[in-house]
């Protein structure tokens, strides 16, 4: 997995952001738009594209895209 | 792996039963209004049954087991066993199962078992009911499940209260020589048993003053320590890859051609979930019915609860093959198939 894909793919789950809005190192909670709903959404997008199990705990602890990131891919290799 | 294929028995027949009182998720006062709005889109329910306080789930188990009995045409001295499904009973001891048997008017030598499980509850109880059937000597029984969530979710937990509503089921168990039965497939992860959990009140943690103390938690979420705590996103990733998979083990574990399945019952939890489950195991929609725009998530009634409201026509009039899958609290989650042959299924029955 890459960082950029993931970004995109993280972005996508927003629907009024634009997703040039969001980088490696956004605050992604730190937006308007951020509820639980999105939450879900991205729980959605990582066991779909990536077969990983996010946690309520993950999420919670997470700030960055690139946590979330970090999380997914020691995951994957676990 | 915990598989199992019970021979000889049969579903004859399902009822469910929810309270009169109607409550639309639109009216919800407690929660924002564009919260309520988002959360309606989501979870897709717009409303739910509630109970008025004093009723059981009990109350509402009893009269459709009554109306079941009834059109089954049922002698009662027949029925030797009844299990309950409930994380509402009417009191911590005795078993409320063992009250149901002398409401009903039952014989004393019909067995009573109470299962203290939710969302995958209608699925364990037809597994345990089943196993008691499968030697000859019972039958005829009982399988009762249903919950009264409505009194365990605060109003002010936007998390727990648009989402839960209140029914009680009844569904009859008959051993039938030669019935191919019903197989299954079950599990469980306890390591997740926060994820859905009432805190205080058992003996862990006993009813003390701070049980009472409501205690805000975040924006739109506060409750006391009697109240159901849900992890949303605990329970979504849960969800989504626990029930695809106990499915997808009970298809290639008993070699079941997906197409010739009739109707897909699962938990009705919320929406967007049920949704990605469906998709996941790539099934049309008008084989997965749903009935949790008007009733919401009733725990170990939803399975039953769908095929009365969803399906009455076409398991009252054919014969049909469907699998049946719950998972939740617990976490616990089972799947079972079988085939039914023109059920009794009284209309939705209504109390108070």
């Amino acid at each position: 997995m890459n960082i950029e894909t993931f970004v995109q793919e993280f972005a996508e789950q927003f629907d009024e952001i634009p997703a040039d809005q969001f980088a490696a190192d956004t605050l992604f909670k730190e937006n308007d738009e951020w509820s639980s709903m999105t939450a879900l959404s991205v729980i959605a997008m990582v066991d779909q594209n990536y077969s990983v199990r996010l946690t309520g705990d993950d999420v919670r602890k997470s700030s960055t895209i690139e946590d979330i990131y970090n999380i997914v891919a020691s995951k994957q290799n676990a | 792996m915990a598989f199992l294929h019970i021979k000889n028995v049969a579903i004859k027949g399902v009822a469910a039963c929810v309270p009169q009182t109607i409550e639309e998720n639109t009216a919800i006062t407690n929660i924002a209004a564009p919260d309520v709005e988002k959360l309606i889109k989501t979870t897709g329910v717009e409303r739910r049954r509630i109970v008025k306080a004093g009723t059981c789930t009990s109350d509402l188990c009893f009269k459709a087991a009554e109306k079941l009995i009834e059109d089954l045409g049922w002698d009662k001295k027949d029925i030797d066993g009844l299990v309950f499904v409930t994380q509402t009973p009417d009191y911590i001891l005795p078993a409320t199962s063992c009250i149901l048997q002398n409401q009903l008017g039952l014989s004393t030598e019909c067995f009573t078992l109470d299962i203290s499980l939710g969302c995958s509850g209608f699925v364990y109880g037809l597994s345990t009911l089943g196993s008691y059937m499968q030697s000859g000597t019972i039958k005829k029984a009982l399988l009762l499940a249903g919950d009264t969530s409505s009194m365990t979710s605060s109003k002010n937990d936007k998390s727990t209260y648009p989402l839960f509503g209140d029914a009680g089921t009844a569904t009859a168990l008959e051993f039938v020589e030669g019935e191919e039965g019903i197989k299954f497939h079950l599990g469980t992860d306890g390591s997740g048993y926060q994820a859905i959990i009432i805190n205080d009140g058992g003996y862990r943690n006993r009813f003390n003053e701070a049980s009472l103390q409501e205690n805000p938690i975040s924006d739109g979420i506060s409750r006391n320590n009697l109240e159901l705590t849900l992890d949303g996103m605990d329970v979504f990733s849960f969800g989504i890859s626990k029930a695809p998979e106990t499915v997808n083990a009970l298809i290639n574990k008993f070699g079941i051609d997906k197409g010739q399945v009739n109707h897909f019952y699962f938990h009705q939890a919320n929406l967007m979930m049920n949704e990605r489950i469906r998709k996941k195991l790539q099934l049309p929609e008008d084989k997965v019915p749903l009935s949790l725009k008007n009733f919401g998530n009733t725990s170990s009634a939803t399975i039953p609860l769908t095929m009365v409201t969803e399906t009455a026509e076409s398991l009252r009039n054919g014969e049909n093959e469907i699998i049946a899958c719950g998972f939740g609290v617990g976490l616990s989650w089972a799947s079972l198939i079988c085939k039914t042959n023109r059920l009794v299924v009284p209309d939705l029955i209504t109390y108070g």
